[in-house]
C-alpha cells in the first residue's frame, strides 16, 4: 500500500490526473450535445482522423496534440459546413475516416517500425503525457469550457429543434461549425487519455448513460460530468494498481455503467418512449 | 515489373485479395442500402478484440475474429431494431470490445507485430492455408448471397410488404449480419480491422451513385473492389508503402468525385 | 359457407401489450366492395390489416379471408402500404419496385426475362406509371410512388386489395387521381378493396361502405348510415357532431 501511495504521488501521475480530469469534464459536456445531435459516429470518425494527425506529427517531430488537433479541426470544419444533415451521412463520414486512417498507416510506416508506438496512439498514453501537452490541454480545455458556457442556450435550442431555432434567429449554421470545432479539439484531447479507438468511452458513454437517467439538460450534464470523471479516476487508479491499461478500465467502466443506466431507465419507466416518437411506431410496436 | 508474379506470396495475396474483394463488393451493396455501415465498422472493431483474445490464448486469430464478429452480428440482428439509439448501443459494445483488445495486447508483449497486422492488414504476408480458408469461406458466402438475393433486396426496400408476402424478414436480417461478420473477418486480412470501410463501403457507395438498378450496382461494386485490391497489391508489391494505404486512398479518390458530381438518386 | 363473403371477422378480440385493440368485433365484406376503413390513430386500422395479412393472430374469435384462415404470403391479397417506406438509397427503378410484387419473395437472383418485363410493363400501364418505368425511385413524387405500390400489389392478380393510408401526403388532385384509379381497377378486375384512411371526404364518391373503428368497437354501413352524429357518438361514447355541408363531411368533437 505504501508503494501505491508513493506511486500516486509521482509527478507523472499527478499530471495524468490533472489532464485526465479536465479532459473528462470537457468530454462529458461536449458529449451531451453529441448524443443530443445524434453525431456519435462523427465523433468516432474524428478520432480516427486524429490518428493521421498524430502519426504525421510524429514524423515531423511536433507535438502530437497539435498534429491531431490540426487534422480533426480541418475535418470537423468540413463536416460542419456540410451539416444540417450529418445525421444519415454515415457513408460520407466513414469514407473520410478510412482515408485518414490510410494516411495514418503511411505516416506510421515513415515514422517507425515499432508497433508499440502505434499501440499507444491507438489505445492511449495518458500516463506518459508530456509537460507541453499538459499546458496545451489546459489551455484548450478551459477555452472550450468558456466558449461552451457562452453558447450554451442557443446550442441547446438548435440541437433540440433546429427549425424553430432558425426561425427565431439563432445562427444554427455558425453554431454547428463552432460546435464541430470544439468537438474536434475535445476529441484530440481525449485521444491522449484513451487513444484513437476508445474516444467513445469518454465522449459518448457518460452522456448517453446520463440521458437515459434524466431528460433535464442540467441534470444530464451534471451526471455526465460526474460519470466521466469517475471513469477516468477509476481507470487511472486501477491502472496504477494493476498495471493493466488505463483505456481498458475506462472503456469497461463506461460500457458497464451505460448498460446499467439502460436497465435502470427500463425499470423506472417501462413504457416510456424517446422524445421523438417515430410516426410509424404503430407498425413496429404492434407485433 | 511483372516479374513479381513469380513469387508465391504475391500469388497468394492476389488470390485471397480477389475473393475478399468479390465478397466485400457484394456484401457492401446491402450494407450501404440497409444503413448498416456503422454496424459494419463496429463489427470489425469487435473482431479485433476476438483476434487479440485468440492470440492471447494461443490460437489462430482468425478463429477469434470469426467467433466474436458472428456472435456480435447475431446480437445486432436480434436486438438491433428493438432499441432506439441503436448506433450508441452498438458503439458502446464496440468500445467494450476494444478495451478488451487493449488489455490483451498489453498483457502479452510478444505480439504487437501481429496486432499491427490485424489492425492494418497483412495481405502480403498470408500463408497458403489462409488462402484456402479464405477461398472456402468466400465461396460459401457468395453462394448464400446469390440464393437470398431477391428476398433480401425486397426486405431491404420494403420490409412490411415483404413480410406480408411471406419473406422471412427478420431471419434474413440476422443471416445477412452473419455474412457481414464473415466478410469483415475476411477483409481484415487485406485492409485490416480499422479500414473495413474502404473495401466494404467505398465500392458499393460509389456504385449506387452511378447505376440505378440492383444487379448493375452490385456488379459495379464488385468490379471496383477488385480493381482497388489488385491495384493496391500491385503498387505495394513494387514499392514500399503499405497495401492498406493504397486501397484506402484509391477508394476515397474514386468515391469523392462521384459523390460530388452525382445527385442523390 | 357464404362464398360471397371474402372477408369476415367474428367476435374478434385483439389484445396487444396490455391494451385491448379490438373488443368483440364482427363484420363481413362482400366480393367487389370498396370499403373505407376509418378511425382515430391507434384505433386498430393497421391491426386489422395485420390480421388479414396473417401477420397477427386474434386473441379471441375468428378471422376468415376467402373462406380460410389468413396466412402470410397469400397471393390472393395485394398489400400496398404508405409510400414513405421506399428507401431512396437503394439504386432501384420504378420497374424494380413493381417487380418485387411478382417474385421478390423467391430465392435466387432472378435475372430478367421478356415475359417478366411484359408483366411489369402491363402493371405499370394499368396505374399510368409506364412513362417513368425506368426512373430511379428517389426521383418520383409521393403520388407516383404510391402508384408503384399499387401496381406492385396488383401484379399477382389478387382478389383483395388492402391499402394503408394511400392518400395521406398527397394533395387533393393526386388523391382524387388515385381514387379514380382504384375505382377503375375495382370495376375492371372485380377486386375487393379495403382502404385505410383518416379522411372520409375523398372517398365519399367511391366507397360502398364505411368501416369505422373507435375504442375497440366497430360500426359498418354506408357512409350515410355510419358517419352520423348518433353512430359516432355511440362509438366514441362522447358527444360527436357530424356536419354535412357543400358535399363535405365534417366530424366535430372527435379525431376522425
Amino acid at each position: 500500500m505504501n508503494n501505491f501511495i508513493d506511486l500516486v504521488q509521482q509527478s507523472f501521475v499527478e499530471n495524468a490526473f490533472m489532464a485526465g480530469t479536465l479532459i473528462a469534464i470537457v468530454s462529458a459536456i461536449i458529449g451531451y450535445f453529441v448524443v443530443l445531435r445524434a453525431q456519435a459516429f462523427a465523433a468516432h470518425a474524428l478520432s480516427h482522423i486524429g490518428f493521421a494527425g498524430a502519426t504525421l506529427a510524429a514524423v515531423l517531430g511536433i507535438s502530437g496534440l497539435l498534429g491531431m488537433s490540426g487534422f480533426t479541426v480541418a475535418a470537423a470544419l468540413g463536416m460542419g459546413a456540410l451539416e444540417k444533415r450529418i445525421r444519415g451521412r454515415d457513408v460520407e463520414i466513414g469514407m473520410i475516416l478510412s482515408f485518414a486512417l490510410g494516411l495514418g498507416v503511411l505516416f506510421l510506416r515513415w515514422y517507425t517500425n515499432s508497433s508499440s508506438e502505434t499501440v499507444s496512439v491507438l489505445f492511449g498514453s495518458i500516463l506518459s503525457v508530456t509537460h507541453a501537452d499538459i499546458i496545451l490541454t489546459l489551455v484548450f480545455g478551459i477555452g472550450t469550457l468558456v466558449i461552451l458556457a457562452a453558447i450554451f442556450r442557443p446550442l441547446l435550442f438548435s440541437s433540440i429543434d433546429p427549425e424553430v431555432a432558425e426561425a427565431r434567429g439563432v445562427p444554427i449554421k455558425i453554431l454547428s461549425i463552432l460546435f464541430m470545432f470544439l468537438l474536434a479539439i475535445t476529441v484530440a484531447e481525449a485521444i491522449q487519455v484513451v487513444g484513437v479507438l476508445l474516444v467513445f468511452a469518454l465522449i459518448v458513454a457518460p452522456a448517453a448513460a446520463a440521458q437515459h437517467l434524466t431528460r433535464k439538460p442540467f441534470s444530464a450534464i451534471a451526471i455526465s460530468v460526474a460519470l466521466g470523471v469517475a471513469f477516468t479516476w477509476g481507470g487511472l487508479l486501477l491502472a496504477l494498481a494493476t498495471s493493466w491499461p488505463v483505456s481498458f478500465y475506462i472503456a469497461t467502466l463506461a460500457a458497464l455503467t451505460y448498460f446499467i443506466a439502460v436497465r435502470i431507465a427500463h425499470f423506472a419507466r417501462p413504457h416510456a418512449h424517446a422524445t421523438h416518437e417515430h410516426p410509424d411506431g404503430e407498425y413496429i410496436k404492434a407485433t | 515489373m511483372f516479374s513479381i508474379f513469380q513469387y508465391s506470396f504475391i500469388q497468394n495475396a492476389f488470390l485471397a485479395g480477389t475473393v475478399v474483394a468479390i465478397v466485400g463488393g457484394f456484401v457492401g451493396y446491402f450494407l450501404v442500402t440497409r444503413g448498416l455501415t456503422f454496424a459494419g465498422e463496429a463489427l470489425s472493431h469487435i473482431g479485433f478484440a476476438g483476434a487479440a483474445a485468440a492470440l492471447f490464448v494461443g490460437i489462430d486469430p482468425i478463429v477469434g475474429l470469426l467467433t466474436f464478429t458472428i456472435i456480435a452480428g447475431i446480437a445486432i440482428g436480434i436486438f438491433g431494431k428493438d432499441l432506439r439509439e441503436e448506433d450508441i448501443n452498438i458503439g458502446i459494445v464496440m468500445t467494450l470490445a476494444l478495451g478488451l483488445g487493449a488489455l490483451f495486447i498489453s498483457l502479452y508483449n510478444g505480439y504487437a507485430e501481429q496486432a499491427y497486422s490485424i489492425l492494418f492488414g497483412t495481405i502480403l504476408g498470408i500463408s497458403h492455408t489462409d488462402v484456402l480458408v479464405t477461398l472456402i469461406f468466400g465461396i460459401g458466402t457468395i453462394a448464400i448471397l446469390v440464393a437470398i438475393f431477391r428476398p433480401l433486396l425486397f426486405s431491404s426496400a420494403d420490409p412490411e410488404v415483404a413480410e406480408a408476402r411471406g419473406v422471412p424478414v427478420r431471419a434474413l436480417g440476422i443471416l445477412f449480419l452473419v455474412l457481414v461478420a464473415v466478410a469483415v473477418s475476411m477483409s481484415v486480412q487485406v485492409v485490416g480491422v480499422l479500414l473495413i470501410f474502404t473495401l466494404l463501403v467505398g465500392p458499393a457507395a460509389t456504385a449506387i451513385r452511378l447505376v440505378h438498378n440492383p444487379l448493375g450496382a452490385v456488379s459495379i461494386s464488385i468490379a471496383l473492389a477488385l480493381a482497388y485490391t489488385w491495384l493496391g497489391i500491385f503498387l505495394a508489391a513494387t514499392g514500399s508503402w503499405p497495401v492498406t494505404f493504397y486501397i484506402a486512398t484509391i477508394s476515397f479518390l474514386v468515391y469523392l468525385p462521384v459523390r460530388l458530381l452525382t445527385a442523390r438518386t | 359457407m357464404d362464398t360471397n363473403k371474402v372477408i369476415s371477422l367474428d367476435g374478434v378480440t385483439v389484445e396487444l401489450g396490455g391494451r385491448v385493440i379490438f373488443n368483440n368485433v364482427s363484420f363481413a365484406v362482400e366480393k367487389g366492395e370498396f370499403v373505407a376503413v376509418l378511425g382515430p390513430n391507434g384505433a386498430g386500422k393497421t391491426t386489422l390489416l395485420k390480421l388479414l395479412l396473417g401477420l397477427l393472430k386474434p386473441t379471441k374469435g375468428d378471422v376468415r379471408v376467402l373462406g380460410a384462415v389468413p396466412h402470410r404470403g397469400d397471393g390472393n391479397i395485394g398489400y400496398a402500404p404508405q409510400h414513405r417506406v421506399l428507401e431512396t438509397d437503394l439504386a432501384l427503378r420504378a420497374r424494380d419496385v413493381v417487380g418485387f410484387g411478382l417474385d421478390g419473395n423467391k430465392w435466387g437472383i432472378g435475372f430478367g426475362s421478356r415475359k417478366r418485363d411484359a408483366l411489369i410493363d402491363a402493371a405499370l400501364k394499368e396505374v399510368d406509371a409506364y412513362r417513368f418505368a425506368n426512373a430511379p425511385i428517389g426521383h418520383l413524387s409521393g403520388g407516383e410512388q404510391q402508384r408503384l405500390l399499387i401496381a406492385q400489389a396488383l401484379i399477382t392478380d389478387p382478389k383483395i386489395l388492402l391499402l394503408d393510408e394511400p392518400l395521406s401526403n398527397l394533395d387533393i388532385n393526386h388523391a382524387q387521381e388515385i381514387i379514380a384509379l382504384l375505382t377503375e381497377i375495382a370495376k375492371h378486375r372485380g377486386v375487393t378493396i379495403m382502404l385505410v384512411s383518416h379522411d372520409i371526404n375523398p372517398l365519399l364518391p367511391a366507397a360502398n361502405r364505411v368501416l369505422y373503428f373507435a375504442r375497440g368497437h366497430s360500426a359498418m354501413g354506408t357512409p350515410d348510415e355510419v358517419v352520423t352524429s348518433a353512430t359516432l357518438s355511440r362509438l366514441y361514447d362522447t358527444k360527436v357532431e357530424v356536419i354535412r355541408s357543400g358535399g363535405h363531411v365534417f366530424v366535430v368533437g372527435a379525431e376522425i
